[in-house]
């Protein structure tokens, strides 16, 4: 009914449309773009450039530097260079990073993903969200039960044979790289089977024929399919831990002594408790300079597989 | 595990034909490894729930007695109520604001043509790659200036815009997914804009925007840097804050009470998980047994 009486009215103005409709539709499409860049822009872009320009001052939290502060070029840098607990904190973070995200959990993840092909239902979705459950609790939670597991007469304590050993202050770097990889192997196993699943089982059927074992099979077939899902996910993890606070700082507040003050745990302490708010930003910064040379590094890795897929 | 080599290769020799037979030789072994493994896992699970409801929990693994809900009760009187509380306040709006303006954004990157898409879409990629640690101080330093400082709303908008970048790249690929036909159509028709969005495009891309939504909660919920340093408020301690000034207090060690305080803040994330894992299908649906 409606169509029926609008054309004559509409005529005229069809002839205008177009340019108006368009223009219309580009303040509204910019409009409705609005909020999020100005999200992006407020709170990451200005945030990062910030940074990069306090990580070269002598900001303080509190004192004579905390209102008036100056560029001080590369003393930061050169303060990193000689500060021993700097250096030990990068040990400590690679050791984090290496051990507990790229070996223990991937590891883990891996032998749970491929179990789970071979087990029966019942075990894999049980055992599945018993791992997926420690990864899904909030950060603090894990935090608790590993600090409570690993006190003198806690269960760690017991399983490891030393059950009047405060185990925290014994090996804390030993204790925070179990939790770590307690929690973060559920995820390492979700994203390697799903992974499993797209390896065609006619390559696999194939080995087999021709005489492979098992084993044989996994790391001259399987795996190097997998090559691209075992890059992403070292890729995440890596990522993930090397920036990881909250379940090291609630269990250990980097102690003892700095026996766990990874690089995100010193720079809160330098900023927040030595109140050293520039040092702190170009701790912040060696960080994500790590982060970012790792990350190119196994790009580089994926890169003859992206091409492949490309052609 | 050689066994299994051997035992596989085995009757491969002799039969080559009967190729799926591998699956039975190793498979109680397995099972056993994986329950041994699954135990582990539950090991510290057990020893939280187990605590919570012991009135004398201490840090050994040990069956409540008597079973109690006691340290629930004073895990609610030593302020976890109102520390979940504002927990659910700063998850709640970050949550709202985060998933509208990206499901605006997302509409609108999915259907449009805008210059310098690819570059957009890129950077927000690559947004999503730096760390927290990073922001954080340059974020205090702002919010010194702006005096936003011990305010749990700007808090929350922080916590909001961390979750932007993903849950954009999350919903303009859900809504990509949605044919473009009904929404012409209704454009022919003479629906404005926004009417089209409520009325058409949000009805189909329900699944998304809740996936999107809860990842928002679950995170801005676990919170904890930016809570701890942007507002330091002590009625506004959220949960996560809550537990870890609960640890560190002085003196003993409230095992029971701070494990009955963890399950409390524990749960809703549990729970936002299992209803999101209902949508997220492929690589999540290992926990899932039922579904396949």
């Amino acid at each position: 009914m409606t169509t029926l009486v609008k054309p004559p009215i509409s005529d005229d103005i069809i002839i205008a449309e177009p340019r108006l409709r368009s223009l219309i539709r580009q303040v509204v499409t910019t409009a409705w773009l609005l909020p999020s860049v100005a999200l992006l822009i407020g709170l990451f872009i200005i945030p990062t450039c910030y940074a990069i320009y306090l990580g070269f001052t002598n900001l303080e939290l509190l004192g004579q530097y905390a209102q008036t502060y100056n560029f001080t070029g590369v003393a930061n840098l050169r303060r990193m260079i000689h500060d021993p607990t700097f250096w030990y904190s990068v040990k400590l973070t690679l050791i984090f990073v290496i051990g507990s995200g790229i070996v223990a959990q991937t590891v883990l993840g891996l032998a749970l993903a491929l179990l789970g092909q071979r087990v029966n239902v019942a075990v894999r979705s049980s055992v599945g969200a018993i791992v997926v459950l420690a990864w899904v609790l909030p950060e603090i939670t894990v935090a608790f039960v590993w600090y409570s597991f690993s006190q003198a007469g806690g269960t760690l304590s017991h399983i490891f044979g030393v059950p009047k050993s405060d185990l925290l202050s014994t090996v804390p770097m030993l204790v925070v790289c179990i939790a770590n990889a307690w929690r973060g192997t559920a995820f390492s196993m979700l994203l390697l089977s799903a992974g499993l699943r797209n390896v065609p089982g006619e390559v696999d059927e194939a080995a087999q024929l021709e005489g492979a074992g098992y084993w044989r099979r996994l790391f001259t077939v399987t795996l190097p399919i997998m090559r691209p899902t075992l890059m992403i996910n070292l890729l995440l993890i890596t990522l993930g831990t090397i920036s990881d606070f909250t379940l090291i700082f609630a269990m250990t507040q980097g102690g003892p002594g700095n026996q766990t003050a990874i690089l995100p745990v010193y720079m809160y302490i330098e900023a927040f408790q030595f109140n050293q708010l520039g040092y702190g930003t170009a701790i912040a910064l060696t960080l994500v300079l790590i982060g970012a040379i790792l990350s190119i590094a196994y790009i580089r890795q994926l890169r003859p597989e992206l091409r492949d897929a490309k052609s | 595990m050689s066994a299994d080599q051997v035992v596989a290769a085995g009757p491969e020799v002799a039969a080559p034909t009967v190729v799926r037979k591998r699956r039975s030789p190793a498979g109680p072994v397995l099972n056993v490894l994986m329950v041994i493994i699954g135990l582990l896992f539950l090991l510290p699970l057990l020893w939280l729930i187990l605590a919570s409801f012991n009135p004398n929990a201490d840090d050994t693994l040990s069956l409540p007695h008597p079973f109690s809900i006691l340290n629930y009760h004073l895990a609610l009187r030593a302020g976890a109520g109102a520390a979940i509380r504002n927990s659910l306040y700063l998850a709640g709006v970050s949550t709202v604001i985060a998933t509208a303006v990206s499901t605006m954004a997302g509409f609108m990157l999915a259907r449009r043509t805008i210059r310098f898409k690819g570059a957009f879409l890129v950077l927000i990629l690559f947004l999503t790659g730096i760390p927290v640690t990073l922001l954080l101080i340059p974020t205090y330093q702002i919010f010194v200036n702006l005096s936003w400082l011990d305010s749990k709303f700007y808090t929350s908008i922080v916590l909001a815009s961390m979750s932007v970048p993903f849950s954009i790249w999350l919903l303009k690929n859900f809504i990509g997914q949605v044919p473009g036909e009904f929404e012409e159509a209704a454009a022919i028709e003479g629906a404005s804009e926004i009417s089209i969005l409520f009325r058409i495009v949000i009805p189909l891309i329900i699944p998304g925007i809740l996936v999107s939504a809860i990842l928002t909660f679950i995170n801005s919920w676990g919170a904890f840097l930016i809570p701890l340093v942007l507002d330091a408020n002590p009625s506004d301690t959220p949960g996560a804050v809550g537990i870890y000034q609960f640890m560190s207090a002085n003196g003993q060690v409230q095992f029971g009470q701070l494990a009955a305080y963890s399950v409390l803040f524990s749960v809703p994330v549990i729970i936002l998980y299992l209803i999101s894992s209902r949508w997220l299908s492929g690589g999540f649906s290992f926990a899932g047994g039922v579904k396949g």
